[in-house]
């Protein structure tokens, strides 16, 4: 029996439809099914959050032909100022400094809305030959054998692919079908996300503040050219709380949810108003026990969720994105079956130490700074303060947060697939 | 001893037939072959492509063009020929290998016609193809004059030949037999006969003879420092020849 396609992608969030752009884009006949209509999830109200686009995962995009499309509405981050509470010393990044060592002063990141990026990821997957978008739809079960899998849908229809790709999310489904297991760690702390205006433009630098309960991150963003000049200027604000005071916070009345935001965000850029919803997201730390089982990949959160602190979660998920499509399509193009045993354990392999890295590093992170007891905070404090004056220690932290380091695959490189 | 003129051998075939079962298991005994097959399906697609002019990056590369694959075994080789676009015909002559092949092929949803016969009962038939594949083959049969005959007669005018063996050298029978039978286990023991090993001199006469003119040679390296196979200039143990007919 002749296979339905060769790739089914379970899950159509951001990680999912770039892996469909990145392999249908080369040719290789892909399914991709939401349980969701995903030309819903383009709505404002669907996903309020904005995303740091490292310069690696704009390189990712790029090299999948989306960036166009999203280099309007993103917002270059040329500076990042790092501030512990109330103390004089702080960790300054600046884009230039990668001049100083000879590396070109391409901008740190991007702040860009998630709804832009659905967009732009959703134009591009419509206009594919090679990708089938199925939704609403869900995976409910896969059969995987030493031949295929066999994916039965939830309307009763069966799939024959080579290879099933999970990206349904921290919950993930097909992960906990497969039988693989995770380990986790609820912080108690929740993020609130917000968009606010503020009066003087921000200049494209983000701020990341200590505070006790958790990193208060202000990130810039475009101008909102729907308002009157003079009041376009806004960021995006992810301000992490402990759990059990972000109900009082969010059932606020507007002025006074303003003074709580106002007394977090400072003066420095005048006065500040927060316009649209509050959004709500528990953190947690999730590592799956494996990414792979037979004619099943793990992607994104499936396999992994990390700690907002470093803004990392998004861009670590595009690194998962560029090293499958990468194995994907050179196991094809040399002709092999796609779901082979070995093309998945080299996944496994070339991922997790990133990903394992990042969540000890942010974990690590938020622990250090979400604490109050002095000596901690002398030693922190210095730490920034020596960060800062040794140019070529800060210049590998900043390519390391730019995505720009270590085994890094050929999309993330700047190079075609 | 066969007859001359048939290029099977019935002891070579038996001793793959009890293997038959392990062809596609990568960790069986067959895995040197998979871990063999990337750096070997790389050298047969790129010379293919430049052969014939294709798109190094399409998918089905060689849609609209035929291939035989000769002694093709449980279809490692075969099936990824199918994938990249081929229509495949693959021959063996053991029955068990073929039997194999087919139903794994065809619960991996791939149209190959697969036939026990010899190469040269296929060039009999008048059967010519766009390209003739001969793995790991020459080294095995009874009568190799009789299999170069074959391989001359099945490419059609404007076509392409690949093939890979094993070369006659003293440091081919340390590490091809002593090597991988004997001290790292990665053949079953017996596998391969030095005595019928082949340089590639007489690889390259014996296609010329019967019309094929060889235009690029190869080692297949173990790099142990990669724990994989690489491409090399050193043809003293694995090596394919690449030939075309003009």
């Amino acid at each position: 029996m002749a296979d339905d396609a060769e790739l089914l992608i379970a899950g159509g969030g951001l990680n999912g439809l770039a892996l469909a752009i990145a392999c249908a884009g080369a040719g290789l006949p892909t399914i991709l099914a939401d349980r969701q209509d995903l030309a819903a999830t383009t709505a404002a109200a669907f996903d309020g959050r904005t995303s740091a686009i490292a310069y690696g995962s704009r390189l990712v995009l790029d090299g999948i032909g989306v960036w166009p499309e999203i280099a309007p509405e993103a917002e270059p981050i040329r500076e990042i100022r790092v501030a512990d509470d109330d103390s004089p010393l702080f960790l300054h990044y600046d884009h230039r400094d990668l001049a100083a060592g000879g590396l070109d002063p391409v901008p740190l990141g991007y702040i860009v809305e998630n709804r832009v990026l659905r967009r732009a990821l959703l134009a591009h997957a419509a206009a594919l030959p090679e990708l089938r978008l199925l939704s609403p739809c869900t995976v409910a079960e896969i059969a995987a054998g030493r031949d295929g899998a066999v994916a039965a849908l939830g309307d009763g229809r069966s799939l024959r692919v080579r290879l099933v790709v999970a990206a349904d999310g921290k919950e993930s489904p097909l992960r906990h079908a497969a039988g693989i297991r995770v380990v986790e760690w609820r912080y108690d702390q929740i993020g609130i996300v917000t968009t606010v205006r503020h009066e003087r433009p921000h200049g494209g630098v983000a701020v990341e503040h200590f505070l006790p309960a958790g990193p208060f991150a202000i990130l810039p963003m475009t101008d909102d050219a729907t308002q009157a000049p003079g009041r376009r200027a806004r960021s995006s604000i992810v301000w992490t709380e402990n759990a059990g005071l972000v109900p009082h916070l969010i059932a606020m009345p507007d002025a006074d949810f303003t003074a709580e935001l106002a007394a977090r965000f400072g003066d420095f850029l005048g006065a500040v108003e927060p316009v649209g919803p509050r959004w709500t997201y528990p953190l947690a730390l999730m590592q799956a026990e494996r990414y792979a089982a037979p004619r099943l990949a793990l992607l994104g959160e499936a396999a992994h969720v990390i700690h907002p602190i470093a803004g990392q979660g998004l861009n670590i998920g595009i690194r998962d994105v560029a090293a499958l499509a990468e194995l994907i399509v050179d196991a094809r193009r040399l002709g092999l079956d796609i779901g082979d045993p070995m093309l998945l354990e080299r996944y496994q392999r070339w991922r997790r130490a990133d990903a394992m890295l990042l969540a000890a590093v942010t974990d690590g992170l938020n622990r250090l700074f979400s604490n109050t007891i002095t000596p901690v905070r002398l030693v922190r404090d210095l730490g920034l303060a020596a960060v800062n004056r040794v140019p070529p220690l800060k210049r590998l932290l900043m390519r390391h947060a730019m995505g720009m380091l270590g085994d890094r695959p050929r999309l993330a490189r700047g190079e075609r697939l | 001893m066969e007859p001359r003129g048939s290029t099977a051998d019935s002891g070579e075939i038996e001793r793959f037939a009890a293997h038959s079962a392990g062809w596609w298991n990568p960790a069986g005994e067959f895995a040197p072959l998979h871990r063999l097959n990337p750096v070997r399906l790389d050298f047969i697609r790129g010379g293919l492509i430049t052969h014939f002019g294709r798109d190094s990056r399409a998918m089905r590369p060689f849609a609209g063009l035929s291939l035989v694959d000769i002694g093709c075994g449980g279809g490692l080789i075969a099936e990824p020929m199918a994938r990249l676009g081929f229509r495949v015909t693959a021959i063996d002559a053991a029955a068990a290998a073929i039997d194999v092949a087919r139903a794994h092929a065809e619960a991996g949803g791939l149209a190959i016609d697969y036939r026990v016969a010899t190469a040269e009962a296929l060039a009999a038939e008048g059967a010519r193809f766009d390209v003739a594949l001969a793995l790991e083959l020459v080294e095995h049969v009874a009568d190799r004059e009789a299999l170069f005959g074959a391989i001359g007669a099945l490419v059609a005018p404007g076509g392409a030949f690949v093939g890979a063996t094993l070369n006659r050298t003293p440091r081919a029978f340390a590490l091809g037999i002593v090597g991988a039978e004997y001290v790292l286990g990665w053949l079953p023991r017996g596998t391969h006969d030095w005595r019928r090993f082949v340089r590639p001199s007489e690889f390259v006469l014996g296609l010329r003879r019967n019309g094929l003119q060889a235009t690029r040679l190869a080692g297949l390296t173990y790099a142990p420092a990669h724990g994989d196979w690489v491409v090399s200039e050193d043809l003293s143990v694995n090596y394919m020849v690449m030939a075309r007919r003009p």
